[in-house]
């Protein structure tokens, strides 16, 4: 481990405090010198959505759009928008956390509802673009479902729990990311590196067979595609305990863009950092496994040849190993999922292919 | 085998062939009686000059038989009575009348009337009761019944009164078997339509069980008289022709010509004859046969014909048209158009149209449609009618209408010969120059329609305009104090202000 951290957590919370009065602040003088409200923030329009080779990851140019109470048509979202902050407010003094549907509710109690809860969370991430921090900075989380394994000491930082400590191998289904792991300190790990699983099975087998044992490894469960709660994790451990990061999904193109988002991010997430992993790597099931391996494999759909053309055509698939693994797809036209392995053995998986392909990309 | 030839009385013609005249089962005869009695009532009353009070009961006298029951049907009006001795022939013999000539009424062949009085006498064996004056020193009291087959009315009785208060007026009772309360919705339709085009009415209604339908005048103005005219050229046809030669008193054809046709001066006889090769010399009473049929077929080819005049029309006008729609639809707004006289094959015709939204109007998602003809509203086959028609091929969606608006259009097209497809006086038949005046009354009405709309559209959105600002801006200055941690909400008075001075300059 590089160092002892910070109190992160308890800074953040003060950052977010801050640059919530302050919008405060300025909404109130525009009133008092009798001007309409308004607030400005960046574009996240397509139009406005650039990929930064630079960091990464997909950023937002240069557009910035203006919200005023001026126009009917922008009111209601602005009072939604600044409702929203107010909730997080309240939300950060009082050290508790909701989730998106509780912000859905919530705000009928103040007699600005939404319509649906597709709109309620566009004015969540509007709030996101405006303050710069991510929603579960303001202690809004999504329904959390991914987990984490390994020798881990972490300490809460969240009421009732503060000091406490936990080492993440003291349950063996695994610890669920949630908002108190999010924003708990690292205190120490004996692990090399971090792999993430994209299904609950493997995991519950990896955990069995002592991966994190035999490859002194970290095991996080993505559950599908990774929440972003789960990717700022792995981004954490990335940055703050400069652990290596494999990703192993199925060999077909969505699990493919499952590791994608934990290294490169998403467009919809462009206004946000610190979810990123960019160093991360994907390490199977690749569509060259399918072959070297003769594993047991279906037929690629329509849908998923069309979902290869537009990830050929994706500007974060760059890569050489991407570029190589689309062609194999298309070529093949097979995919295969990560249980194809049991095909040679329950434990074959964790024997053979785990320790070839983690030596392979070293 | 001997076939043998009868020659059957009018009375005869529709006593077998009841169902072309409307009364083909208990529910229609019971409505056709009382429309065609109410018709005659209302122009008694029209004829004479005087707001026409018209008191109708309809009495159940008996169970009945297996057809339907037996009703007693009363109508009293106030109009100009029935001289005493024209008394039986009016209702005892079909297709006697005074509304042969060409001049606008409701009924137009005498025939409605006296065909109820036949088909109750078919029904019950029970006679007529008529009493009618016309103002002078007596009233008379006829019971009668119809000679079918001889088309003759038969006197039981007569009676005669002295006549103190000089009233004028018929009474007519008479018995009927039919099916009321079936024909209940579309009676009470007829009676309120009836009440829209005639708003200087008293119409009062009693019906089997004692209820009281009143439909009260709002208006004494009543629309202008019709004057009795000649007939067109275009509008005749041999018969016509033949009958005036044997009773003009005209010399030869110039004078015959100006004489019994309208707009025919000098000089258009003068060229009219010479175009059909007719000396303007020659005896009318001596035409030939096929001189009258190329007389008629020059008639209908000359171009040089005045557009027939509509003198003897007497449509509604705007005023009591909108008095009347007024009044019975209480709706938020109305246009009323009335489009100049024009001509269908020398019969003349007014169209008259109106527009109307809201109030009572009910929202059945779609345009009520409310069909007058002379003043007679039209209930039956809506679907076949050309109004319906043209209302249909109307793209209402540029007048800014939809289905689910309250609306109601009213077309009312009067003429000497209304284009009926039928003698069950039903629906109008498709005329190109019928459908062009209703097109063009339509399309008049519904601009001032969709002048209305838009304005009420207007109002509307900057009312939900202001009342957005007025919800939201509030809550900003509420949320923006806490987010500031102020004791004091901004001041946004000016603000409110400000949007509601904008709403009045736009």
């Amino acid at each position: 481990m590089k160092k002892k951290p910070k109190n992160l957590a308890a800074e953040k919370r003060k950052d977010v405090l801050k640059k919530l009065k302050k919008l405060g602040v300025r909404l109130y003088g525009q009133m008092e010198k009798s001007t309409f409200p308004w607030i400005k923030m960046p574009s996240r329009s397509t139009q406005n959505i650039f990929y930064s080779p630079e960091v990464r990851q997909y950023v937002l140019g240069d557009k910035m759009v203006r919200r005023s109470s001026r126009n009917i048509r922008h009111i209601r979202p602005l009072t939604q928008l600044i409702w929203a902050a107010y909730f997080a407010r309240d939300l950060a003094e009082q050290r508790k956390t909701s989730t998106l549907r509780d912000v859905y509710y919530s705000a009928q109690a103040y007699e600005v509802p939404f319509k649906d809860q597709p709109e309620s969370n566009s004015i969540i991430t509007d709030l996101e673009t405006v303050m710069g921090f991510s929603r579960e900075d303001f202690k809004v989380f999504p329904e959390e479902r991914s987990a984490i394994f390994g020798d881990l000491t972490i300490e809460y930082t969240v009421p009732g729990y503060e000091g406490k400590r936990l080492n993440l191998m003291s349950h063996p289904d695994g610890v669920m990311i949630g908002p108190a792991l999010t924003s708990a300190e690292f205190v120490k790990t004996s692990a090399d590196m971090v792999i993430a699983i994209e299904k609950g099975g493997l995991f519950t087998r990896f955990i069995e067979e002592m991966v994190h044992k035999k490859f002194n490894a970290l095991l996080v469960l993505t559950a599908g595609q990774a929440p972003r709660a789960t990717r700022h994790f792995i981004h954490r451990l990335n940055k703050e305990l400069d652990l290596p990061v494999h990703i192993f999904t199925d060999g077909d193109p969505w699990g493919m863009h499952i590791a994608m988002v934990i290294i490169s991010g998403s467009a919809n997430a462009a206004h946000l950092r610190e979810l990123t992993t960019p160093d991360a790597t994907w390490n199977g099931v690749w569509a060259t496994d399918i072959v070297d391996y003769d594993l047991p494999s279906d037929a690629l759909t329509q849908v998923d040849i069309k979902r290869l053309h537009d990830l050929r055509r994706d500007q974060r698939y760059e890569g050489d190993l991407w570029r190589r693994e689309i062609k194999k797809f298309l070529e093949i036209k097979k995919k295969a999922e990560q249980e194809a392995f049991s095909r040679y053995g329950l434990t074959y998986i964790v024997d053979e292919y785990l320790p070839a392909k983690l030596e392979m990309v070293e | 085998m001997v076939e043998t030839f009868e020659q059957i009385s009018p009375a005869d013609f529709f006593y077998r062939n009841r169902d072309i005249a409307g009364f083909t089962n208990p529910t229609r005869a019971i409505f056709s009686s009382v429309r065609e009695l109410v018709e005659n009532a209302l122009d008694a009353s029209d004829l004479h000059g005087v707001p026409p009070e018209v008191y109708l009961r309809i009495s159940q006298t008996d169970n009945g038989g297996e057809e339907g029951e037996v009703y007693m049907v009363r109508i009293e009006d106030n109009g100009s009575g029935i001289p005493a001795r024209h008394i039986p022939s009016a209702f005892g013999q079909v297709l006697f009348g005074s509304k042969y000539k060409l001049r606008q009424a409701r009924g137009t062949f005498g025939l409605g009337g006296t065909m109820a009085i036949l088909y109750g006498q078919i029904t019950t064996h029970k006679p007529v009761y008529v009493a009618s004056s016309t103002g002078t020193s007596r009233t008379y009291e006829y019971k009668l019944i119809i000679d079918i087959q001889r088309n003759r009315p038969i006197i039981l009785d007569r009676k005669a009164h002295v006549n103190k208060t000089r009233w004028h007026g018929t009474v007519v009772e008479f018995s009927l078997e039919g099916d009321y309360f079936r024909a209940m919705p579309k009676i009470l339709e007829y009676l309120k339509q009836t009440a829209v085009v005639t708003p200087y009415a008293n119409i009062t209604f009693v019906d089997p069980k004692g209820r009281l339908y009143r439909f009260s005048r709002v208006t004494t103005d009543m629309p202008q008289p019709p004057e009795e005219t000649f007939p067109h050229p275009y509008g005749v046809d041999v018969e016509t022709i033949q009958r005036l030669t044997k009773i003009t008193d005209c010399r030869n054809m110039l004078d015959f010509m100006q004489k019994h046709f309208q707009r025919v001066s000098e000089r258009i006889a003068h060229e009219f004859l010479e175009n059909a090769r007719i000396s303007e010399k020659k005896n009318p009473r001596k035409l030939k046969p096929q001189e009258v049929v190329r007389l008629v077929r020059k008639m209908k080819e000359f171009k040089d014909f005045l557009p027939p005049r509509a003198r003897c029309l007497s449509p509604l006008g705007k005023d009591l048209l909108k008095a009347g729609i007024l009044k019975e639809l209480k709706p938020d707004f109305i246009a009323v158009c009335r489009r100049k006289p024009s001509a269908y094959s020398g019969h003349p015709f007014i169209v008259e149209t109106a527009i109307a939204y809201g109030g009572d109007i009910p929202k059945v998602g779609d345009i009520v449609v409310h069909r007058f003809a002379n003043r007679i509203p039209l209930l039956y086959d809506e679907a076949s009618d050309v109004t319906v028609r043209v209302i249909k091929s109307i793209n209402w969606r540029t007048y800014k209408v939809s289905p689910d608006m309250p609306i109601a259009i009213l077309v009312h097209l009067c003429s000497t010969k209304v284009p009926y497809k039928t003698v069950g006086k039903e629906f109008i038949a498709d005329r190109p120059e019928v459908r062009r005046e209703i097109l063009n009354g339509i399309r008049e009405v519904a601009r001032r329609l969709r002048r209305f709309l838009t304005r009420k559209e207007h109002v509307e959105r900057e009312r939900r305009r202001l009342s957005v600002f007025s919800k939201y801006l509030p809550k900003i200055a509420e949320f923006s104090t806490g987010l500031a941690r102020k004791e004091q909400p901004p001041d946004i008075e000016k603000l409110l202000k400000s949007v509601r001075r904008f709403e009045e300059k736009t």
